[in-house]
């Protein structure tokens, strides 16, 4: 009956550990199955962006972009999209503890930073398929979107790894402040920078210069240029743009881990 | 890799000189305990005796401030995760994901706990018939009761056959029928399986008729431990478990919540709809 006691080796920990992220997500993608509603109500945003602050600045002309303003700005809104999606991923990550599932889960062989890389991709699946939502929009609005799937496959990777990334920020930040609201507050205050201070809405060269310095180190617009990169075709430091999100993602699943013990003490 | 020891010849958990302490509040304060393979031990106390910060550093989730903890001789702060390995928790609050079908609650927990895919569908059924929710697995845990939750999380805790369940507040917030369905179902279990249950209660009546032996807690500190029957027996003919806390602690039991229950109860209740 009782479960054999011994510790495992590291390639089964390893496997196990894979195991358990993969059940993470898929959990996410029931609950998406079960309530569809959200993922309707949170493509009203993209869609308005696309439509109204899309096709105006594309009639104006004011913003000066290789390609059509509205392929311009495509990525830009996918990458957003996927933005708000993971960085209030952490009033979820509140709300479970405060509902004892975090302990629950905590009290399992799954280490903490196999648990909190399951919760960063699992936000990665939300951002996904809310990204496919704002690609099917922006194809419907004449955006020449690629076909080819290894493109497409390598903006599956781009999308998971900055949802992994904002999402693992904002349980960072979960795990400071310890309540929703708090945290409600501090993520809008840093959307706004995150995505004005980014190349989502124009090019990183037609910012004042302080501005520019801020686009450096942001994240958003490494997502946002390997996207477009690999959805338009434009130019593109694609392994500069990859690695930078890796590490980013990799430095928040870490911090996160570290931070996760004090969410349920 | 250490070698770990034989479990059956260790007790289910042994406590020894335990302190835990936040800032300057003590929680827990030189508790030695130990229960042995087999048991229905019950920790009982009002809120703020200490249980559940002990039941928290028995799952790992907290470092033990001084003293040890082992489970089936498996020392909890070196070891975690093979401790995490032979344990089953359900903590206090419902703590079932309403969102999620009652099956997918329990194969979420069934991965969790590395059970083979082969076996995996069939122990997850398997569970969900013992606790009763075999009808209902289909359906999102939104639409259940507080009994059937907490009997959905039982399933989750014991699709890993745990050797030892850890049990915080099991019946807490049921009404009289869903309780009796929870206990009868522990007990079935136990009877079956012979698994190990360390359990945390604030109903006297409860712990006097299912427990095997009982620790009364109180201000971090155990006061009595003993079979209900034991100690009982010490203070005289008509004594029931009630009278013996009092003598010990010369406190009331059952003091009623403190904010942090009553605010962890709402939370429950709007989560849940």
């Amino acid at each position: 009956m009782a479960s054999a006691v011994h510790p495992l080796d590291a390639r089964s920990q390893l496997l196990s550990n894979g195991a358990h992220v993969g059940a993470l997500c898929l959990v996410e993608l029931q609950k998406l199955r079960h309530d569809r509603k959200e993922l309707y109500t949170r493509a009203v945003q993209p869609a308005l962006w696309l439509l109204i602050f899309g096709e105006t600045f594309s009639h104006l002309h004011a913003i000066p972009t290789s390609v059509p303003y509205l392929d311009f700005l495509a990525p830009g809104i996918l990458a957003q999209s996927a933005l708000f999606v993971s960085i209030f991923y952490g009033i979820q990550i509140i709300w479970e503890r405060d509902a004892g599932v975090l302990a629950k889960l905590m009290a399992t062989p799954t280490p903490r930073s196999a648990l909190v890389a399951g919760k960063a991709f699992a936000a990665g699946m939300r951002a996904l398929v809310q990204g496919l939502v704002v690609l099917v929009l922006a194809a419907l609005l004449g955006v020449a979107l690629t076909t080819n799937p290894l493109r497409l496959a390598g903006v599956v990777v781009v999308v998971l790894l900055a949802a992994a990334f904002f999402s693992t920020l904002s349980i960072v930040l979960a795990g400071i402040v310890l309540s929703r609201e708090r945290l409600m507050g501090i993520g809008q205050a840093i959307t706004m920078p995150l995505f004005f201070a980014s190349n989502a809405l124009y090019p990183v060269a037609l910012m004042p210069r302080w501005v520019q310095a801020i686009a450096v180190v942001n994240p958003l617009s490494y997502e946002v240029n390997a996207l477009r990169g690999l959805l338009l075709g434009t130019p593109a430091a694609l392994g500069t743009d990859i690695g930078v999100l890796a590490f980013s993602a990799a430095a928040g699943i870490t911090t996160a881990a570290r931070l996760l013990p004090r969410l349920t003490r | 890799m250490s070698a770990l020891p034989d479990p059956s010849a260790e007790p289910a958990v042994g406590l020894r000189d335990l302190t835990v302490r936040f800032g300057e509040t003590t929680a827990v304060e030189g508790v030695t305990l130990k229960v042995a393979a087999g048991e229905m031990f019950g920790l009982l106390g009002p809120n703020g005796a200490g249980k559940t910060t002990t039941l928290r550093v028995l799952t790992t989730l907290l470092p033990a401030g001084s003293g040890t903890a082992t489970v089936f001789g498996i020392a909890v702060g070196a070891q975690p995760m093979e401790v995490r390995r032979v344990i089953g928790f359900v903590p206090q609050q419902l703590s079932a994901d309403a969102a999620l079908t009652g099956r997918e609650n329990v194969s979420l927990f069934a991965r969790l706990y590395d059970v083979p895919r082969r076996q995996r569908s069939q122990r997850v059924s398997d569970v969900l018939e013992v606790m009763g929710l075999a009808d209902a697995a289909e359906r999102l845990v939104a639409t259940y009761s507080g009994g059937m939750i907490r009997r959905l999380e039982l399933a989750q805790a014991l699709v890993n056959r745990p050797r030892l369940l850890i049990l915080d507040e099991p019946t807490i917030g049921l009404d009289p029928i869903a309780r009796q369905g929870v206990w009868d179902r522990i007990d079935d279990l136990r009877d079956e399986t012979g698994m190990t249950v360390l359990l945390t209660t604030h109903y006297m009546d409860e712990a006097d008729a299912l427990c095997d032996r009982v620790a009364l807690m109180h201000r971090a500190r155990i006061r009595a431990v003993g079979t209900p029957e034991q100690l009982r027996r010490e203070l005289g003919p008509e004594a029931t478990l009630e009278d013996v806390f009092r003598h010990h602690t010369g406190d009331q039991l059952e003091a009623g919540g403190d904010m942090r229950n009553l605010r962890q109860t709402r939370r429950t209740a709007s989560r849940l709809g």
